[in-house]
């Protein structure tokens, strides 16, 4: 399943391939450790604080600032439809960092280091498989949550 | 423990090599080494590779350079790293002579990456970050040290001029160093007009994809003073890591692992920033140097900027940089870079290099960064 994550995937088998549903019904999810109580974004399965194996999803409110960003001219192979594209890296607002494509609500020109944004779950439109991301979006962009599982 | 000497060093042409495989490329930096240390290949214990084997059709590389040498039965094997793959070949036949078990090793770091699109090359490259939560959205090598650029930026008001300095001070010295793939000065206002690669990174800001091989003959100490009439002696070394993703690097304005390795190999040679008279540092793009700068303690953290500007890092400033022109001018065929490094600093501490020549040069230092940081070497060079 956590093939439908990304554009291209490298990494369709993981622990944590969960998460890729829980994007898929607009839900942007850490882990918590169920020992500890560690919370970790991106989500691991084994858990950096005590190492316990044992881990919950928990959803993460997606807010953020940006840390930083490049708008990338040169793309690598599989990504020459979409490019160019500009990549932010944000401190999210519980814990974690979290590495994703500016959306449409943001101008280029308007993005400064420190500034708010909100995650927004995303499906890709033109492809027949279930493909899955997430944008960086003004604060206040709504989306549609569902529940599949 | 014995001292581990430098006692031959030889060098190809980097550039875009159609006309030889890997192993051919290795062999000529191989047959130069020899010949520089007058070294008969009957005494060589052991060989070292330090290569990437993802660029290579041939799976396996080690076995097949050491046919190439003619050095059956003898040991190999290959080490890994991403752009720092040279550094740990250097590393570890230290080791192995420092634990006794070989006298002479040579160290062949080498890459032909010319066979594949520079298309391939950025999704390889752009994978050297985390796969799972990074490389999914399109990261590129060059887009990654952007980042790093842009919040450098953000942080101590380095400028996109300050940025093409470093450029065209590598360039400069590329055009007197024959070995280079490029051998033409720059000017800043060339560097700015070049193609954008990764905002604020243009083409000029980024190191060239090159085929190249380098080869050192190491020794410890009672045979290096045989072989050799002016070894060059490795005498501090510096390894550390950083994390694998950029979402667990608290600090994007450097890289922790540079400076944790520069402050190993400084502790092991008793030596401080100031006593280093010449450098080769890992200038994959024009803010890495800038950084490490900063991570090597050759100015203070944010003044990486000035100090460019200043032309502090040219010769006859306070630490000449990459005065054989760098990854820059030179070309990156990565796993041959922390070798190459090597062999200009040995010949800097013999006083080889001409017109490049920095003056009375006692101590010398590369810095070999694999990936983002992921991995640094340090490795700290002296003359008798």
């Amino acid at each position: 399943m956590f093939d439908w994550f990304g554009k291209v995937s490298y990494c369709p088998h993981t622990k944590v391939a969960g998460f890729a549903r829980h994007l898929k019904d607009g839900r942007i999810m850490g882990s918590r450790c169920e020992a500890c109580g560690e919370v970790a974004f991106p989500p691991r399965a084994d858990c950096p604080a005590c190492r316990h194996d044992a881990f919950a999803f928990v959803e993460m409110s997606g807010a953020g600032t940006v840390v930083t960003y490049t708008r990338i001219d040169a793309a690598p192979a599989g990504f020459e439809d979409v490019t160019p594209f500009t990549v932010g890296v944000i401190d999210l607002e519980e814990t974690g960092r979290l590495l994703a494509w500016f959306g449409e609500t943001i101008d280029e020109g308007d993005i400064r280091i420190g500034m708010p944004v909100q995650v927004v779950p995303r499906i890709f439109e033109d492809t027949e498989q279930i493909k899955v991301h997430y944008t960086l979006e003004q604060p206040g962009t709504g989306w549609v949550k569902t529940d599949s599982s | 423990m014995t001292r581990v000497g430098v006692v031959g060093i030889g060098h190809t042409v980097f550039g875009r090599r159609s006309d030889a495989t890997v192993q051919e490329l290795a062999f000529e930096a191989y047959r130069e080494a020899l010949a520089d240390g007058d070294v008969d290949p009957s005494v060589i214990d052991a060989s070292v590779i330090g290569s990437v084997p993802e660029y290579h059709k041939q799976r396996s590389l080690a076995g097949v350079i050491q046919e190439y040498l003619d050095l059956n039965p003898r040991p190999t094997w290959l080490t890994e790293v991403a752009c720092a793959s040279g550094s740990a070949a250097i590393r570890t036949a230290w080791l192995s002579i420092r634990a006794g078990v070989h006298d002479v090793v040579a160290v062949i770091g080498c890459q032909k990456m010319t066979e594949l699109t520079t298309a391939e090359i950025l999704a390889l490259m752009g994978r050297v970050g985390d796969v799972q939560w990074e490389s999914v959205f399109g990261t590129t090598f060059p887009g990654y040290y952007a980042m790093f650029a842009q919040r450098h930026k953000h942080e101590f008001g380095t400028t996109n001029d300050q940025l093409s300095l470093v450029a065209v001070k590598n360039h400069y010295y590329g055009a007197r160093n024959d070995k280079a793939l490029f051998r033409k000065e720059i000017t800043v206002e060339k560097a700015q007009a070049s193609d954008p690669v990764a905002s604020p990174l243009n083409v000029y800001d980024c190191c060239a994809n090159a085929d190249g091989a380098v080869c050192l003959i190491l020794a410890a100490e009672d045979r290096a003073r045989d072989l050799s009439d002016r070894p060059v002696w490795l005498d501090g070394l510096g390894c550390a890591t950083a994390s694998m993703s950029v979402l667990r690097r608290p600090d994007l304005t450097g890289l922790p692992s540079a400076a944790d390795a520069a402050q190993q190999a400084y502790d092991m040679a008793g030596v401080a920033a100031a006593d280093i008279d010449v450098a080769g540092v890992h200038d994959c793009f024009t803010i890495a140097e800038i950084m490490a700068y900063e991570d090597l303690g050759f100015c203070a953290k944010g003044e990486g900027g000035a100090f460019i500007q200043d032309k502090a890092s040219y010769i006859g400033g306070s630490s000449p940089v990459n005065v054989d022109g760098g990854l820059k001018a030179k070309g990156h065929p990565i796993g041959a870079t922390g070798v190459s490094q090597a062999y200009e600093i040995v010949r800097q501490l013999r006083g080889d290099c001409g017109e490049r020549q920095v003056p009375d040069a006692d101590v010398g230092l590369t810095h070999n960064v694999g990936g983002i940081g992921q991995y640094c070497f340090v490795n700290l060079f002296r003359r008798d």
